[in-house]
């Protein structure tokens, strides 16, 4: 009896193995480890707003509206948690890059307005800052990439034939993914205007290069 | 026909897409040595110098630092090139995930400073701007390309080594590798010697011996002097395991010993060209951007 029960214990996890349970705990764990990494730095872009605002106060105090804007938004951000848990939930996830999203805008607009300000540009503190924030959102991009080839591969495994009947048998269903945010605006041709002197800082540099 | 009109189209349509897709990527190049020079900016002599001082550099301290300069990283912004590189490289250690990358597109006139997740605390964003700002733009603007690539680099390092790392592996693990390795480097030896020596006499095989010992030293250790040690007692060794059988002693084993040096030499070349790597470091991301 108890020879037959260890038969049948050892042919399960064999036939586990041969399903590939072990490959989905693999790759489930590979897709929470990229959504914490993904929040780490969203989290450090929420935590150098403050002082930037407050910089940006300094030498602007009236473009108040700009200001509250980015506030608010980091407030809402910062109020939405999407724990690895939770991460099956494409209604969470959704909300979660909203939030997001509304922050990476305000910010914008508060880098166009501060093109009006060039003694805050030239502050070597707000340079500072501004360097950061730039580093800041450049990992969260190479973090948001990698969440996304991690759910890739996950649900490309969870999807393909044998190891479908396993993921059901288990509930493991596919991940939602990150969508770009700015579809929109990708599609649409972009506008040169050489009237209008403030947007993008890229406009500037070629025409300053050669002279500073 | 008419539904053969639009898929035809269509057809055409992906087709002509086709090739823009696949040359819209630039080309990550192979990771062959310290400095990866696509466009010509530095001179031989300039770029022999970065290389000995990246690679004294690393020899001493571990973190890996590698400088590639590239004609352009259109379409993709600098960033995202720059990850795809270093992604393919794995600059720096495994562990430590010291490595990093300066980068710079001629035509684009960008830079960047591409960070391993290890070295993020010491060469922070804000440090990796200034280095930028402060050092390599001022002197880029007046065309000083390879002057601002050295003086780039030199705080790159200098800023590296104030940040407290493992020692550098490749001595310890080779020391204690070659002693782990030590009983069964001498059961090869015995039983290697006896078989070549059947095959090819005393002396050649002797010969063979002592060079198929240093280069499995070298294989462990990667380190030259003691591979060629290892390969001169393997051969004295397999000599005087030979001695029982007699023969003339001549000066030709002797030569042979210098021969044995030289196989571990080869070694060495193929090392250092071919065999030239990333140590498995992952970045994440950090460091700065710069224009000119």
């Amino acid at each position: 009896m108890r020879l037959i029960l260890a038969g049948l214990i050892a042919a399960a996890s064999v036939a586990l193995t041969g399903c590939g349970y072990n490959t989905i705990q693999t790759q489930d764990e590979a897709v929470k480890a990229a959504w914490s990494e993904v929040v780490n730095q969203y989290q450090r872009r929420a935590d150098l707003i403050p002082n930037l605002v407050n910089t940006v106060k300094g030498f602007a105090a009236q473009e108040q509206a700009v200001l509250i804007g980015v506030t608010e938004a980091r407030a809402r951000a910062t109020s939405i948690q999407v724990t690895p848990e939770t991460l099956n939930d494409p209604q969470a996830l959704q909300n979660f890059q909203a939030a997001q999203g509304e922050l990476t805008n305000a910010l914008k607009s508060l880098l166009v307005v501060v093109e009006r300000y060039p003694e805050l540009k030239s502050d070597q503190n707000f340079r500072d800052l501004q360097a950061q924030l730039e580093g800041t959102e450049n990992r969260i991009a190479v973090a948001r990439n990698r969440y996304i080839e991690a759910v890739q591969t996950f649900n490309g495994t969870v999807r393909r034939f044998p190891v479908n009947l396993t993921a059901m048998v288990f509930g493991y269903d596919v991940k939602p993914n990150f969508t770009v945010e700015n579809e929109a605006e990708i599609s649409r041709p972009p506008t040169v205007d050489f009237n209008t002197a403030p947007p993008a800082a890229p406009a500037e540099a070629p025409a300053a290069a050669p002279t500073n | 026909m008419h539904i053969a009109g639009p898929c035809l189209a269509a057809f055409v349509a992906l087709a002509a897409a086709t090739p823009v897709a696949a040359q819209s990527l630039q080309q990550v190049p192979p990771l062959a040595a310290w400095v990866t020079d696509l466009t010509g900016t530095l001179q031989s002599a300039e770029r022999a110098a970065l290389e000995d001082k990246l690679q004294a550099f690393e020899a001493r301290k571990g973190a890996q630092i590698a400088v590639l300069i590239v004609p352009t990283t259109q379409p993709e912004a600098i960033e995202q090139y720059s990850i795809r590189v270093v992604d393919a490289w794995k600059l720096g250690r495994e562990k430590p995930d010291d490595g990093a990358l300066l980068l710079v597109a001629m035509q684009d006139r960008t830079l960047r400073i591409e960070v391993g997740r290890g070295l993020e605390g010491a060469l922070t964003d804000l440090v990796a701007n200034r280095i930028i700002d402060e050092t390599i733009t001022p002197r880029f603007r007046e065309g000083d390309f390879s002057g601002g690539i050295d003086a780039g680099v030199d705080r790159m390092i200098q800023v590296i080594d104030g940040e407290p790392l493992p020692e550098p592996e490749q001595h310890w693990d080779g020391a204690q590798g070659l002693a782990s390795l030590l009983p069964i480097l001498f059961m090869v030896v015995l039983v290697g010697s006896a078989i070549l020596r059947a095959l090819f006499g005393r002396a050649l095989g002797s010969l063979a011996t002592g060079g198929v010992a240093g280069g499995l030293a070298w294989w462990v250790t990667q380190l030259l002097g003691v591979s060629i040690g290892v390969g001169l007692v393997g051969l004295v060794l397999s000599l005087a395991l030979g001695f029982g059988g007699g023969g003339r002693w001549s000066s030709g084993p002797r030569h042979g010993g210098w021969t044995t040096g030289g196989w571990g030499g080869g070694g060495f070349r193929g090392s250092g060209g071919g065999g030239f790597s990333g140590g498995g470091g992952s970045f994440g991301g950090g460091g700065a951007s710069g224009r000119w």
